[in-house]
C-alpha cells in the first residue's frame, strides 16, 4: 500500500504547470472548485462565529456597554446571513462541488467553466457583502431585511445596499451551480447507475438543486424591487406611496422556507452516507428517504406565512399554514426512524464522523420538536421574536447542518487530502461541540420562553435573564475552542505523511474505488453500477477488500481546458452592482463598463476551446 | 478561427439521459426563469388595482388631475402592443424555420428565417422604447405610482430578456454567415430558439394580465 500511495504522489508530481496561484485562479477542476468553496466558506464561518462571540459578549451581564446598539445591530445581521449565504450554504457546494462526480462516477461537472463561474461569484458576493465593514456601514437591518427597515427613510446609510447587492450577486452564483449540478445529476451518472440507485447525498443534493432553482428567482426579484425602491424612488414596499411591508414579508418567505431546506437537505444526505458506513448495513428504507426528501422540499414551498403568525392574516391562512407546518414533520420523521433503523443491529464502528453523525440526529430531533411547537399559531403568537425562536433555529441549522457537515468534513476528508483526520482530536473536537452547543443554545429555550426578545441589544437587570445568558456565553466559548481543536487537527494532518489509503472507512459508494485523493480525471475507467452499494457489492464479489488502486495515467481522457474567462464574466457580474450603488455619483458609466465587461468575458469564454485531450508529460504536455 | 474549435463536447462524452446536457441546462434554466417571471408578474397584478397609491395617469380609464382639472384619457394603446405582440409570435415561427435550415443544411433559408427573426424583435423592443417613452411624456413614470413602477419593471425585465435574446441570435447569425452553424452544430441554434420561445411565452401571459384585463 504504502508504495501506491508513494506512485500516486510521484503522478501529481510530474504535473508541474498544475500548480500555483494561476493554476487555481484558472481551474475548472471540479475538486479544486471544491477545495476553493471549502476554504473560502470555512474562513467566513468562521468570521461569523466571531461575530456570533461579540454578541454572546454583549449580551453577558445586563445593561452591558461593550457593543453599541448600532455595532450590536450590525453583528447580528452579518452573523445570520454570513452563516447562511457563506458558510453552510457554500460549504454544502464544498461536497457538491467535490463528491457529487465522485458519487456518480463522473470525470467532472457538465459544465466545469460555469462552476469556476459560480465559485467566483460567490467569492466576490461574499467579499461585498463584507464591504461594509471597511465603511463602518456593515448591513444592520437583520438577514431578513423586513420592509420598511430597508427604506430610505429609515436607513438612510449604504448599509442595506451592501446587504441587498451582496445578496443579488451571491443569488447568481447559487442559481449558476443549481443549472450545473441538476445537469450533472440527471445527465452524468456512470452506466448502471439509474436514479433510484443513486447514492442517498446526490439524491439530497439533486432535491436541493431543485430548491434553489425554484427559490432564489423570488429573492432575486424582491431584492431588485426594493433596489428600485432605494436607488430609482419607486414605492413598491413604502407604505406612504402605497406600498405594503407585508408584500415583502411574502416574497422573503417563499424564498425564505424553501432556503431552510436548502441549508438541511445536504446534510441529511451526508448523514445518510455515513450513518451505513459505519453500521456496516445498507441505508434503511432507501426509496421511503428519497420520497419523504422529495415531499420535504414540495411541503417546503407551502409553509412561508408560518413565519407570519403575528402580522394577522387571519384564520383560515393561519391554520392551512399551521397544518402544512405540521405535516412536515411526517416525512422528517420518516427520516429520523430509518436512520435509526439504519443503525439498528448494526456493527456500529464509532469513528469521528460517526460521532458527528449521531449527534446530528439527536439534535436536529430537539430543533424538531421546539420547530412543531411553534408551528401552532398561538404558541408561536407567544413565541415570536424571543430567544426561543433562536433556540430552535439554531438547533437545526447548528445541530442539525453543522453537524452533518462536519461529520462529512471528517468523513470525506481523506479522500480529498489524502489524508485522514486525527481520531483523537477529533472525538475531542465532537465533545466540545455538543457540550459548546448545548450550553450556548439549550438556555436559550427558557429565557425566549419567559420573554428575553431577540436582536435586543441588551436586557435591564430586574428581568432575571442574567444567569442563564453568562451559561450561555460561557457555551460560546466552548464552542470557539472546539473550532480551534479542529483547526489544530487540520493544521496537524497537513503537516503529517498522506496516510489516507483510496478506501479508509470500507465504503460503499464510488469515489472509494479510486485513489485519495483522486487523479484530475477521477476514474480511469468509467465505472458501470449494478445496485445501491456499487463498492460493496464488488468487495462481496471479490471476498474482501479491493487492493490500492493506481491512479492511471490519464492518457486519452478528455478533461477540460483552464479557462480565465469565468473570473472576467464574474468581475462583470460584481462590477454591475457596484456600477449601480455608484450611480448617484458616476452616472451609468460604472454600469456600463461593468456590462461591457460581462459580455467580453462571456463571448470569450463561449468561443475558447473547451476541452482538450488530456495527455501526460511523457506525451509533449498540454 | 476560435469558434470552429469549440468543442461539442456532447460527442466526447456520454449522457444519461441521451439528451445534451446544453439543452438540458437551457430548459433548466427556463424552468428557473419562470419562477423569475411569476414574482414579477405577481408583483404586478397585486399592486395594478391600487388607485390610491399615487396621482394617475391609469391605464384604463380616464383621469382628472385635482389641481388642474384636466382630464386625461388612458394612456394605454392597445393597437400598437398588438402589433408587436404579433411581430413576436411570429418570430417564434420564423425561428422555428431558421432552425430546419440550420438541422438541413439549407444556408438560405437559414439566414434567411434569421434575419426575419432578428427583425421582428429589433421590432418589438423598439416598439417597447417607444411605448415607454410616450408613457413618460404621458406622466406615468417609476415613481409616480405602483401602476407605473410594477408595469415598468415587469415589461422592463421582459424587454431585457428580448434584447439579451436578439444579441444571441444575431451572433448566431454572424456564424451562420461564417458557415459555423452546420448541421452537426445546429443545436447552438436550438437553444437560442428555445430562450426565444420561452420570452414569447412569457408575453403571451403578459399580454392580456397588463393591457387587456381592465
Amino acid at each position: 500500500m504504502a508504495t501506491t500511495v508513494l506512485d500516486q504522489h510521484r503522478v501529481h508530481a510530474a504535473h508541474g504547470e498544475k500548480s500555483g496561484l494561476w493554476s487555481w485562479i484558472t481551474t475548472v477542476d471540479h475538486k479544486r472548485i471544491g477545495i476553493l468553496y471549502g476554504a473560502t466558506a470555512f474562513f467566513f464561518f468562521l468570521l461569523g462565529g466571531l461575530e456570533a462571540l461579540l454578541i454572546r459578549i454583549q449580551l453577558m451581564k445586563p445593561d452591558n456597554n461593550f457593543l453599541t446598539p448600532e455595532a450590536y445591530n450590525q453583528l447580528f445581521t452579518m452573523h445570520g446571513t454570513s452563516m447562511i449565504f457563506l458558510a453552510i450554504m457554500p460549504l454544502s457546494a464544498m461536497f457538491f462541488n467535490f463528491m457529487i462526480p465522485l458519487l456518480i462516477g463522473a470525470r467532472d461537472v457538465a459544465f466545469p467553466r460555469l462552476n469556476a463561474f459560480s465559485y467566483w461569484v460567490f467569492l466576490l458576493g461574499g467579499l461585498y457583502l463584507n464591504a461594509g465593514f471597511l465603511f463602518g456601514a456593515a448591513p444592520d437591518q437583520g438577514w431578513y431585511g423586513y420592509a420598511n427597515l430597508t427604506s430610505r427613510q429609515f436607513s438612510p446609510g449604504a448599509n442595506v445596499d451592501f446587504w441587498n447587492m451582496g445578496l443579488q450577486i451571491l443569488g447568481v452564483a447559487s442559481l449558476a451551480a443549481a443549472v450545473n449540478f441538476f445537469v450533472t445529476i440527471v445527465n452524468m451518472r456512470a452506466k448502471g447507475m439509474t436514479m433510484m440507485r443513486m447514492p442517498m447525498f446526490v439524491w439530497m443534493s439533486f432535491i436541493t438543486q431543485i430548491l434553489l432553482l425554484l427559490a432564489f428567482p423570488v429573492i432575486a426579484v424582491a431584492l431588485i424591487l426594493l433596489m428600485f425602491d432605494r436607488f430609482f424612488g419607486t414605492n413598491f414596499f413604502v407604505p406612504a406611496g402605497g406600498g405594503d411591508p407585508l408584500l415583502w414579508q411574502h416574497f422573503f418567505w417563499i424564498f425564505g422556507h424553501p432556503e431552510v431546506y436548502i441549508l438541511v437537505l445536504p446534510a441529511f444526505g451526508i448523514v445518510s452516507e455515513v450513518l451505513p458506513v459505519f453500521s456496516r448495513k445498507p441505508l434503511f428504507g432507501y426509496a421511503a428517504m428519497v420520497f419523504s426528501g422529495a415531499f420535504i422540499a414540495f411541503l417546503g414551498f407551502g409553509v412561508w406565512s408560518h413565519h407570519m403568525f403575528t402580522t394577522g392574516m387571519g384564520p383560515i391562512a393561519d391554520t392551512f399554514f399551521s397544518l402544512a407546518t405540521m405535516l412536515i414533520a411526517i416525512p422528517t420523521g420518516v427520516k429520523i426512524f430509518n436512520w435509526l433503523g439504519t443503525m439498528w443491529g448494526g456493527s456500529l464502528q464509532f469513528k469521528t464522523p460517526m460521532y458527528f453523525a449521531v449527534g446530528f440526529i439527536a439534535m436536529f430531533i430537539i430543533g424538531g420538536l421546539s420547530g412543531v411547537m411553534h408551528a401552532s399559531p398561538p404558541a408561536d403568537t407567544q413565541q415570536n421574536d424571543t430567544y426561543f425562536i433562536v433556540a430552535h433555529f439554531h438547533y437545526v441549522l447548528f445541530g442539525g447542518s453543522i453537524f452533518a457537515l462536519t461529520s462529512g468534513a471528517y468523513y470525506w476528508w481523506p479522500k480529498m487530502f489524502g489524508r485522514l483526520l486525527d481520531e483523537r482530536l477529533g472525538k475531542l473536537h465532537f465533545w466540545l461541540m455538543l457540550i459548546g452547543f448545548n450550553l450556548t443554545f439549550f438556555p436559550m429555550h427558557f429565557v425566549g420562553l419567559n420573554g428575553m426578545p431577540r436582536r435586543t441589544w441588551t436586557y435591564p437587570a430586574e428581568l432575571g435573564f442574567e444567569r442563564l445568558n453568562q451559561l450561555e456565553t460561557l457555551g460560546a466559548f466552548v464552542l470557539f475552542l472546539a473550532f480551534s481543536v479542529f483547526l489544530v487537527n487540520i493544521f496537524k494532518t497537513t503537516r503529517g505523511p498522506r496516510n489516507a489509503p483510496a478506501d479508509p472507512w470500507n465504503g460503499a459508494t464510488l469515489e472509494w474505488a479510486i485513489p485519495s485523493p483522486p487523479p484530475e480525471w477521477n476514474f480511469q475507467e468509467e465505472p458501470v453500477v449494478h445496485g445501491r452499494d456499487p463498492l460493496w457489492e464488488l468487495k462481496r464479489e471479490r471476498g474482501g477488500r479491493l487492493a490500492e488502486p493506481a491512479p492511471g495515467t490519464g492518457a486519452g481522457i478528455h478533461i477540460p481546458n483552464p479557462s480565465y474567462w469565468p473570473l472576467v464574466t464574474a468581475v462583470g457580474v460584481a462590477g454591475l452592482f457596484v456600477g449601480i450603488m455608484l450611480s448617484h455619483k458616476t452616472g451609468p458609466w460604472g454600469i456600463i463598463v461593468a456590462v461591457s465587461v460581462l459580455f467580453l468575458g462571456i463571448f470569450n469564454w463561449v468561443f475558447e476551446k473547451g476541452y482538450s485531450e488530456f495527455t501526460t508529460p511523457a506525451h509533449g504536455g498540454h | 478561427m476560435e469558434a470552429t474549435e469549440v468543442s461539442d463536447h456532447a460527442e466526447v462524452l456520454h449522457t444519461s439521459t441521451g439528451l445534451d446536457s446544453r439543452k438540458l441546462a437551457i430548459w433548466t434554466f427556463i424552468g428557473s426563469e419562470c419562477m423569475f417571471f411569476a414574482t414579477l408578474i405577481s408583483n404586478f397584478l397585486v399592486h395594478k388595482q391600487q388607485w390610491l397609491s399615487g396621482p394617475g395617469p391609469f391605464p384604463h380609464q380616464a383621469w382628472t388631475d385635482p389641481a388642474t382639472g384636466k382630464v386625461m384619457e388612458p394612456i394605454i394603446e392597445i393597437p400598437l402592443v398588438t402589433v408587436g405582440t404579433a411581430l413576436l409570435l411570429f418570430s417564434s415561427l420564423f425561428v422555428v424555420l431558421a432552425l430546419y435550415g440550420a438541422q438541413k443544411g439549407r444556408r438560405g433559408m437559414m439566414l434567411g428565417w434569421l434575419g426575419a427573426t432578428i427583425t421582428c424583435g429589433l421590432f418589438f423592443v423598439g416598439m417597447q422604447v417607444y411605448e415607454f417613452t410616450h408613457f413618460v411624456h404621458k406622466g406615468l413614470t417609476l415613481q409616480r405610482n405602483l401602476f407605473g413602477a410594477s408595469f415598468f419593471t415587469l415589461t422592463g425585465f421582459h424587454g431585457t430578456h428580448v434584447t439579451i435574446g436578439v444579441i444571441w441570435l444575431i451572433t448566431m447569425f454572424v456564424l451562420a454567415l461564417r458557415g459555423q452553424l452546420t448541421p452537426e452544430r445546429s443545436l447552438k441554434l436550438e437553444m437560442a430558439a428555445l430562450y426565444w420561445h420561452f420570452v414569447d411565452v412569457v408575453w403571451i401571459i403578459i399580454f392580456p394580465v397588463v393591457y387587456l384585463i381592465k
